[in-house]
């Protein structure tokens, strides 16, 4: 049976144990004085015992069957005629798998042509293997849950546990699947080093993928001049933009602006962060980038970039901006009242009650929060990728164009390239880098906000 | 049938008078034509039933209810003769001149020498280090809690108990030098010892300070002050002295409240 006729077919079985065992409860609960499970718990737990284990077995069978395919092809006479292990081999099994799954019609190879019944032929034992298994697992399945329904049976807590080990398994799949993610990514790192040095990448200046000599490979993937450019544009110029204008505007929306002026300012605030990122990069490269370049010459830069870390820095400052304010509104109002009330009792001023109280009480928050605003910043690939320069320099000069290394990880994997290139493996290698800083930078602020919230609890 | 305040001839004048004084949050009006004297060396108590506006009236006598948007205060208070309300008032100085202790300790999250140096610094009243350092431990001292924490004034002052917050907010407050201190129940978030030190610090401050309080306590009202007030719904329903208020009050309520069948 093909896999999704098959579900359907379990789902009937579950729905079927569901209204028998329902309405079996129904019959001995109309005489039984008083139960905790009603009904429908019983009817719930018998089906999901119908349903979970088939569903179960099959995700796990569908990890294993095509190997085993494989395996009973490989074991017929024909295949003895394929060449050994390589590129070769693993194009006629595919070819074959293709042909025999009906999904190609005609191969490369004839090897293929001769190998395709044998697949189908394996293939459609193995799917009823499948389905005799996944049926008897639901039959039995079924049928253990429906004999306990007894009047006495607590269905009802058998139902809730069942339920919270299907939200725990939810919530694993999305840590296992970022572990997945991690370990592919150490995966090709460790690739990656294996042809680079690891000194060479970290501390080297010369920067330029495109041109790698084969002999020395670290000589020109020196990623100092991405990191640095990362952290000017995002820490440095992006942050000084939001950090004085998310505090202020925190400052304001929480200390002097009326209810109704705050009830419209501060959804206008985070509509800027509602503001795709896309839309902030146009805005960088063609009205900000032209303005920054023209400035920088008026003020005697002849040589000013249109691609400068200036324009790419501002643009994401304004981006961060909502973020950076809403996290220091939170810390502001997170302060009791009572220490403003405190203060301004002792005859301070609302602004000496800002600067010497509140903002001091709500520095650990607010410091965490701008961590989490340059994590976020230094991650940000849209508005550098269209405002940044593909070029790395390593400068200070705000007006010179620079480069970062979302905006290189972009170029190194749209550019054609063999999958297992120094140039290639680079890319995982900053991914990795960024991926390792952002982490850090996110156990820091997580840990010191939440001192910070301990304080007042 | 309210006692209207009249000052003996002998007396001097009362430090503060509120004559007819009505506060609204919005349309709800919470105090409606209330007049009291504070006087000097002399601890007036606030009583009355929950909601009653004691505190809304509490907070008329330093401004403090400019902080609430929806408030509005209208009628006559005057500190040493002078309107409060008036537009040339400063606020700061003001609130330096009637300070405020607050229901549940409010230390600073700074050190303790911080807390009490605040105030100074902010008014500029003390010049030079020394001369700081004397002022907080004038007030630490005044406040009963120097002998305490004189080894770790640099400890957080939210590390204290709370009994020893509340009389670091005290020392707080009488570090502006403050002619009127307002408390507004002061001790309910203490347990009885800590309470009866506050007592005890209301009697030694009351010769240097008009004080004004609001409790629940009756019995402390009894102990600690000269003067009462009952509030109830907003209107002062008997004010005199204390001793009057509690053996011979002359309105059926203020009777029915202070012996507890009501309120
Ligand atoms: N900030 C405010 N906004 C609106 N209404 C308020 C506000 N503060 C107090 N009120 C209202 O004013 C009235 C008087 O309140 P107030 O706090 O002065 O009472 P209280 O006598 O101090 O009570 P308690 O003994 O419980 O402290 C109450 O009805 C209260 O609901
Ligand atoms: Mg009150």
């Amino acid at each position: 049976m093909k896999p999704l006729a098959l579900l359907f077919v379990v789902a009937g079985l579950a729905l079927i144990g569901w209204l028998t065992a329902r309405a079996r409860a129904n019959h001995f609960l109309r005489t039984a004085t008083r139960s905790s499970s009603l009904p429908g718990h019983h009817g719930w737990y018998v089906a999901l015992w119908t349903l979970i284990p088939p569903l179960i077995f099959l995700a796990l069978w569908s990890t294993v069957a095509p190997a085993l395919v494989t395996d009973a092809v490989l074991a017929t006479p024909a295949a003895a005629a394929l060449p050994p292990q390589g590129f070769a081999r693993a194009t006629i099994l595919s070819e074959a798998r293709a042909l025999g799954a009906g999904r190609a019609y005609g191969a490369f190879h004839a090897l293929a042509e001769t190998l395709a019944p044998a697949y189908a032929a394996a293939q459609t034992r193995f799917d009823w293997i499948a389905t005799a298994l996944a049926l008897a697992l639901a039959f039995a399945g079924g049928a253990f849950a429906f004999v306990r329904v007894r009047p006495g049976f607590a269905a009802r807590t058998r139902v809730e546990r069942i339920v919270m080990g299907a939200l725990l398994a939810a919530s694993l799949i999305a840590i296992l699947t970022t572990i997945g993610i991690v370990a592919s990514l150490l995966y090709e790192s460790a690739r990656f080093f294996a042809i680079v040095p690891l000194t060479d990448f970290l501390f080297g200046t010369h920067w330029s993928p495109q041109v790698v000599d084969p002999r020395d490979p670290g000589a020109s993937l020196g990623a100092l001049p991405l990191f640095w450019g990362t952290f000017f544009i995002g820490a440095v110029i992006a942050m000084a933009v939001a950090i004085p204008f998310g505090l202020m505007s925190a400052i304001y929306l929480t200390q002097y602006a009326r209810p109704a002026t705050r009830r419209w300012i501060k959804p206008m605030l985070e509509m800027l962060a509602g503001v795709p990122t896309v839309v902030y990069g146009y805005f960088a490269a063609l009205t900000v980038a032209p303005a920054v370049r023209s400035l920088g010459v008026t003020l005697g830069i002849p040589w000013a970039s249109s691609e400068s870390a200036l324009a790419a820095g501002l643009v994401m400052g304004v981006m961060i901006i909502p973020f950076v304010s809403s996290m220091a509104d939170d810390s502001l109002a997170a302060v009791p009242g009572t220490m403003r009330d405190g203060s301004l009792a002792l005859g301070a001023t609302v602004s000496e009650t800002i600067r010497k109280v509140l903002l001091p009480a709500a520095l650990p928050g607010v410091v965490g929060g701008i961590l989490l605003a340059i994590s976020r910043a230094i991650g940000e690939t849209m508005i550098v990728v269209m405002a940044a320069s593909g070029v790395a320099t390593l400068t200070a000069n705000p007006f010179a164009s620079a480069t970062t290394v979302t905006r290189q990880i972009v170029d190194l994997l749209t550019g054609e390239a063999a999958f297992d290139s120094a140039k290639t493996l680079a890319a995982f290698a900053l991914g990795l880098t960024l991926f390792v800083v952002t982490l850090l930078l996110n156990i820091v602020a997580l840990s010191v906000v939440k001192t910070y919230r301990e304080a007042y609890e | 049938m309210i006692a209207s305040p009249s000052p003996t001839a002998t007396m001097p004048p009362p430090k503060m008078t509120a004559r007819d004084v009505c506060v609204a949050y919005g349309d709800k009006t919470a105090i409606d034509h209330v007049s009291i004297d504070i006087e000097q060396d002399r601890v007036i108590a606030f009583i009355g039933p929950s909601g009653c506006g004691k505190s809304t009236f509490l907070r008329t006598l330093n401004r403090m209810n400019d902080t609430i948007a929806s408030a509005r205060v209208a009628g006559d208070i005057r500190l040493d003769g002078q309107d409060i309300y008036a537009p040339e008032m400063d606020v700061v100085q003001l609130r330096a001149r009637v300070g405020m202790v607050f229901q549940k300790p409010n230390p600073f999250p700074k050190s303790i020498y911080e807390n009490v140096a605040y105030g100074p610094r902010i008014h500029g009243l003390a010049r030079g280090k020394a001369e700081l350092e004397a002022t907080v431990e004038r007030s630490l001292t005044r406040a009963g809690l120097w002998n305490e924490v004189k080894d770790r004034l640099s400890d957080s002052g939210t590390a204290l108990s709370g009994g020893q917050q509340q009389r670091l907010c005290i020392a707080r407050a009488i570090a502006v030098d403050p002619e009127v201190i307002l408390m507004d129940e002061p001790c309910s978030a203490l347990d009885p010892i800590a309470t009866a030190k506050i007592e005890e610090l209301i009697h030694e401050l009351r010769g240097r300070y008009a004080i004004a309080i609001v409790t629940h306590n009756m019995q402390q009202a009894a102990r600690v002050s000269q003067r009462t007030a009952f509030f109830h719904l907003g209107t002062l329903v008997e004010y005199g002295a204390t001793s009057d208020i509690f053996t011979n009050p002359r309105q059926e309520r203020t009777k029915d409240y202070i012996t507890g069948r009501y309120g």
